[in-house]
């Protein structure tokens, strides 16, 4: 009953300790014409980000995948599917990775699928090499986003699949992959120390592991090899004839009869993909993975008002206000909002609520971060880290509040106690930026700097040091300073040919596409899968036990 | 009736249904019949060690064996049935129309003399004139039986009855009569006691029949005057007096289509039959057969004290193709499920889930009986019950009896014992797999995946995580998925679209359905698919066993296979369909292929026998034999490799 009432807008009981008494939000006029043209816009906005990424999900062309297909082996996807639990989700990061990045080089999805799903009943990283783009080579974004996604894993406690299928480094690019820290090397670094620490790591060999890619099945805890299909070696056939002279061929050389029976550099024989991914499923399932959550668990419940409700609230004008408090009851459990410190610090809503059956602590932005939001922000993270709950923040913030008034209040110390709060809280943080993303704003509403374990983003959203306006104005500013110290005037031409660049700059730069292509950020997702996404996200990192606080709670 | 029970039982039946529920079972030998319920020295040695009082002998086996009669009255032992004096003038069919041309009770013409020459035979039939029937004068069920239409195919039709009276009874003695075109089979149900009281328990018209066996029985017979009635129910008390009949009997007639009606011959025991006798009267047979054998009267012994009320249907199921020529079948009973016994619908089986028909005895899985107060509101009862009647594990004859029973013929009661030749085309639609059936398919495979995966969540620690819901979420993108099947040896590919609000899109062959989906499972652990497609709402039964995929809907029921990955078969190294795999359960009669030995596809590598026909296992491929697991004498089942190659 209570349940029905609820849905005709009102919560009713006559219980005295009732948890349904917080339930917040409000019926949206759907017919406003303010709601009609925002709802009209973010749909636009949703239909680009599903064409572009429908694009990115073809791989590297038709021609491409006629041959691979030909050969007998499945897409990179398609062997996802086949690994994965039948019908469960697969959480895929970071799908626009390597977007317009290399000029007419199209690399669609950085070459690499990576995301999390569950392989008999355990939440596992895959990371799948594309051989439909290049050939599977590591373009610089393909490294990046293969190390985030093993950061992931190593964060998460998440058992590492990599389904490799790869012609190794992409030479032309060798400076930008090889060298650095953050290369080519740092995979198997990460394979090596992601063992020490327990979380296994099973390669399947589905094609080439050519050089530096041998060494991903090699430094696997086990590895599993398609009959004359996968190939491990240090040299190829050609390298090999140039250095010694010797001629081989690859399956001779490095195919899975020779790994299987004699070097022992994999332990299990695939007769084919799907075999492959069975052997894969049935390691994982011997793997002996409990997963124990450390948060207490409830039954779920899906939020009172419809998801899509959220194109029409938010819109993609970032200069529109509405209450971020619409956004969470159209994300959380049966939209029920436990609001701490309300009437305090109004501008930074913060509160306690479940996503998916998971407690969460929620940070989201309603204007301008003043001293007494920045205050509030730090204390509640405190009290979520004390006791163990995962932190949320919807980040929609041009920044900290600036001006004498705000300058002597102290804003940058107690901007400061809330970065510094953000930076240390070592519960598991996620991120959602679903408006502006500007300035330290960033910086206090956990950006990616911040390491949230997850960050997505919303396809209205925007991220720069500052607007595009407000730059260009810094700029003109200091042009026409120094004009005047010249004594000259500063025309309106010369004022648009700065002013103009720096906006279209900004717009450029600033654009969730451009910002993902990099990798800035996990993925660019539609407003209504948020809740799903950030449910799987938290149950991600579920996985991972957490840690102890270490910081007691101070009031401010 | 507070009597107690002794079953007997042979090896294939140690854990069947009637041992289970006797007070006491005792073991008689193997599963061969003639070793076992064919053993009379063993059945009465084990009665008397049991100190049982009576026999009851069945329907089958030893119910009209005049020497088992004899035996059992010789033993001191009481035989539920007819004195063998009536069994021995009722066996021989010349003797009883002799008899029964005495007792004026009308007999076909025919010709039963001891001058067996092809002459006389042609002759006979000639004065009888054409169409006649030629039948083993020992015969039964159909066999030795041959219609010969006119005098040029006659003696080749004697042949060839001839032959298969030898091979099935060892005598050849032929008789000769009129052959009534579109005949009724109609029998009538009679009773009499040891103090001369003879009563009819009207009658049954048993005229379906498929292999000159009965398939569907019903009582009273449709379109019967009562006149007809009562003279035909007379003429039965009559037969059965003339006998000094005691016990239940069955005084079997053919009546043509002007309701004249002749004595065809009596069976001397209860038959299978006997409880839509039961339904309409009101009786129970079993009970007045035991009363009768203890010397009691007749229950009933006055014929006006017995009335007959409304209609009753008996369809039998049995483990047979109707596809294939209604060849028997034998195999587990995987899954059974039956509608829900009541006061107007008896279920009477020998065999549980789980249980096995076996290739020793006759195939018959159940007995499916059902009342109601008139002829086409039982018809309408027993379709219901007959699509509630669900069997996986081997084929069954049930979505024919449905077919049987809702053709307009049928129902206008218009039957004969040509019926299913006739309507032959009508009773075997030709199965059409719709995209519908497809679409249940998809759903039940997709939903109990989702079940599976829910169920393992829920014991976890972890018990909501959304990455437990089989909603196939993907970002920005929707999971599509193909499911291969197969529909005999028809491949079929159906691919599924997970929609973000649940539901799906399933596409097959370039048409495209909105699928809403929920599978429930109900208190029998019974899973049913409620499904919505494009807007229409069906409930179906889903069993799903191993690969295969069972749906039974309203109108029909399918059987499906869900494809295998090729690593499965390659891995088990089984060759591809038609391999040297048992076609069906049967016993190995001869091996030719042996270990090492070299062959060629096509070559003969054993003979099994299998439901009393040989069938020649060859070579699916060229290749060495790398082994021969079976030897002579070896019961293999459905599916059984019986060669296996050198990789």
């Amino acid at each position: 009953i209570a349940r029905h009432l609820k849905h005709a807008g009102k919560t009713v009981s006559a219980l005295y300790h009732t948890d349904d008494m917080a339930a917040i939000g409000s019926h949206v006029d759907i017919h406003s014409s303010d709601y009609k043209e925002n709802y009209e816009t973010m749909k636009n906005l949703v239909a680009d980000l599903k064409s572009t990424v429908g694009t990115i999900t073809q791989g590297g062309g038709e021609k491409a995948i006629q041959k691979h297909l030909s050969r007998g082996k499945l897409l990179p996807r398609q062997r996802i599917d086949n690994l994965i639990d039948p019908g469960s989700p697969f959480l895929e990061l970071s799908q626009l990775a390597g977007y317009k990045l290399y000029g007419k080089d199209h690399v669609p999805a950085g070459g690499i699928i990576t995301g999390i799903g569950r392989v008999s009943g355990v939440e596992c990283l895959v990371i799948a090499n594309d051989a439909t783009v290049k050939g599977g080579t590591y373009y610089p974004i393909t490294v990046k986003k293969h190390l985030r996604a093993q950061e992931i894993a190593q964060q998460n406690r998440l058992p590492c699949i990599y389904l490799v299928d790869s012609g190794g480094a992409n030479l032309p690019h060798q400076d930008k992959i090889f060298p650095d820290k953050e290369h080519f090397g740092r995979i198997f670094y990460n394979q090596a120390v992601m063992s020490s620490m327990g979380i296994p790591q099973i390669a399947v060999v589905m094609g080439s592991c050519t050089a530096g890619g041998a060494y991903v099945p090699a430094m696997a805890d086990e590895s599993i090899i398609v009959k004359e299909q996968g190939t491990i070696f240090l040299a190829g056939p050609p390298l090999v004839k140039a250095a010694t002279g010797e001629e081989v061929s690859a399956e001779e050389l490095g195919g899975a009869a020779m790994h299987c029976g004699t070097s022992g550099v994999t332990d299990y024989f695939a007769l084919d993909d799907q075999h492959a991914l069975h052997l894969a499923r049935r390691v994982v399932s011997n793997l002996n993975y409990i997963k124990t959550p450390s948060v207490k668990i409830t039954a779920p419940e899906d939020p009172l008002y419809p998801a899509d409700e959220l194109y029409g609230i938010v819109g993609g004008n970032l200069k529109k206000t509405y209450d971020a408090r619409e956004v969470i009851a159209r994300i959380v459990d049966g939209s029920r909002f436990d609001e701490f410190k309300a009437r305090f610090g109004e501008t930074l809503v913060t509160g306690f609520a479940r996503l998916w059956g998971y407690p969460i602590g929620i940070l989201a932005n309603n204007g301008v971060l003043f001293s007494e939001s920045s205050q509030k922000a730090a204390h509640f993270i405190e009290l979520c880290c004390q006791r163990g709950i995962p932190l949320l923040f919807l980040q929609n913030i041009t920044g900290f509040m600036v001006g004498r008034e705000a300058e002597a209040g102290g804003i940058a110390k107690h901007g400061a106690k809330m970065v510094s709060a953000v930076a240390c809280a070592n519960v598991p943080k996620f991120t959602v930026i679903i408006g502006g993303s500007y300035g330290a704003g960033n910086y206090g509403m956990c950006g990616r700097a911040y390491s949230p374990r997850f960050l997505y983003q919303w396809p209205n959203a925007r991220i720069s040091v500052m607007g595009g306006e407000q730059a260009a104005n810094v700029l003109v500013t200091v042009q026409s300073q120094q004009r005047q110290r010249d004594s000259r005037q500063l025309s309106a031409e010369e004022e648009r040919n700065i002013r103009d660049p720096i906006l279209e700059k900004y717009e450029r730069e600033g654009h969730p596409y451009y910002s993902s292509a990099r990798l800035w950020d996990d993925g660019v997702i539609d407003p209504v899968d948020t809740r799903m996404v950030l449910g799987l996200s938290l149950s991600t990192t579920m996985n991972a036990p957490l840690e102890p606080a270490k910081f007691g709670v101070f009031r401010m | 009736m507070g009597i107690q029970t002794v079953a007997v039982y042979s090896d294939a039946d140690r854990h069947a249904l009637h041992v289970a529920l006797a007070d006491e079972a005792y073991h008689i030998g193997p599963a061969a019949s003639h070793l076992s319920y064919l053993n009379q020295q063993t059945i009465t040695k084990v009665s008397k060690m049991a100190g049982v009082q009576a026999i009851h002998p069945g329907y089958g086996f030893l119910s009209e064996n005049v020497e088992f009669a004899g035996l059992c009255e010789k033993e001191g032992l009481t035989f539920i049935g007819p004195p063998a004096s009536a069994i021995r003038d009722m066996g021989i069919k010349s003797t009883s129309k002799q008899i029964m041309a005495a007792a004026d009770v009308p007999v076909i013409l025919g010709y039963h003399g001891d001058d067996q020459s092809e002459e006389r035979l042609l002759s006979e039939a000639e004065k009888i004139g054409f169409p006649v029937m030629i039948k083993a004068v020992r015969g039964g069920g159909g066999k030795g039986m041959r219609v010969a239409m006119d005098r040029d195919t006659f003696l080749q039709q004697l042949t060839s009855a001839k032959t298969e009276a030898q091979k099935s009874f060892g005598d050849q003695v032929m008789l000769v009569e009129k052959f009534v075109e579109t005949p009724r089979h109609v029998e009538v149900q009679v009773f009499g006691d040891h103090h001369g009281n003879y009563v009819y328990l009207f009658e049954r018209d048993c005229s379906v029949q498929r292999r000159h066996q009965k398939i569907i029985e019903e009582a009273p017979a449709p379109g019967l005057t009562e006149q007809t009635r009562q003279a035909i129910g007379e003429a039965a008390v009559r037969a059965a007096r003339a006998v000094n009949y005691v016990g239940a009997g069955t005084v079997e007639f053919i009546v043509d289509s002007e309701q004249r009606f002749y004595f065809m011959e009596m069976n001397t025991r209860l038959q299978v039959e006997h409880p839509v006798t039961e339904m309409i009267t009101g009786t129970d047979l079993v009970e007045w057969q035991i009363r009768v054998a203890a010397g009691e009267e007749l229950p009933i012994k006055h014929q006006e004290d017995l009335r007959l009320s409304g209609h009753a249907f008996e369809a039998r199921i049995y483990a047979e193709d109707p596809d294939n020529d209604f060849m028997p079948g034998a195999g587990p009973l995987v899954y059974l499920s039956t509608p829900e016994p009541n006061e107007h619908v008896r279920i009477e089986t020998g065999v549980r889930q789980g249980d096995e028909v076996s290739v020793h005895y006759d195939p018959m899985i159940a007995k499916l009986v059902v009342w109601s107060t008139d002829r086409s509101a039982a018809l309408r009862k027993l379709r219901s019950a007959l699509r509630q009647y669900n069997i996986v594990g081997l084929n069954t004859n049930i979505r024919f009896l449905d077919n049987l029973a809702g053709h307009d013929a049928f129902r206008s009661g218009d039957v004969h014992t040509g019926f299913i030749g006739q309507h032959y085309d009508d009773l075997f639609p030709k199965k059409e797999l719709s995209d519908i059936t497809l679409c249940h398919a998809a759903m039940a495979i997709v939903l109990a995946e989702h079940d599976q995966v829910m169920r393992a969540a829920a014991n976890s620690k972890d018990p909501f995580s959304p990455f437990a819901v089989g909603c196939g979420v993907r970002v920005n993108d929707l999971y599509q998925r193909q499911l291969k099947l197969r529909d005999g040896d028809k491949e079929l590919t159906v691919s599924v679209d997970y929609c973000h609000d649940g539901s799906f899109i399933v596409s097959h062959c370039g048409a495209t359905y909105q699928v809403e989906a929920s599978l429930d499972s109900d208190q029998t652990g019974c899973k049913w698919l409620t499904c919505r497609i494009d807007g229409v709402q069906q409930k179906v039964k889903v069993v799903s066993i191993g690969n295969s995929l069972n749906i039974f809907a309203r109108d029909a029921s399918y059987q499906l296979e869900v494809s295998e990955p090729d690593f499965v078969s390659a891995s088990h190294g089984v060759t591809s369909s038609g391999g040297a795999v048992a076609p069906m359960p049967g016993v190995i009669e001869k091996v030719t292929a042996s270990v090492g030995q070299a062959v060629e596809e096509g070559d003969p590598l054993l003979v099994m026998i299998a439901m009393k026909m040989e069938y020649v296992i060859r070579a699916p491929m060229a290749g060495v034999i790398k082994d021969v697991p079976y030897k002579v004498g070896d019961t293999v089942n459905k599916g059984a490799a019986l060669v296996q190659f050198e990789e």
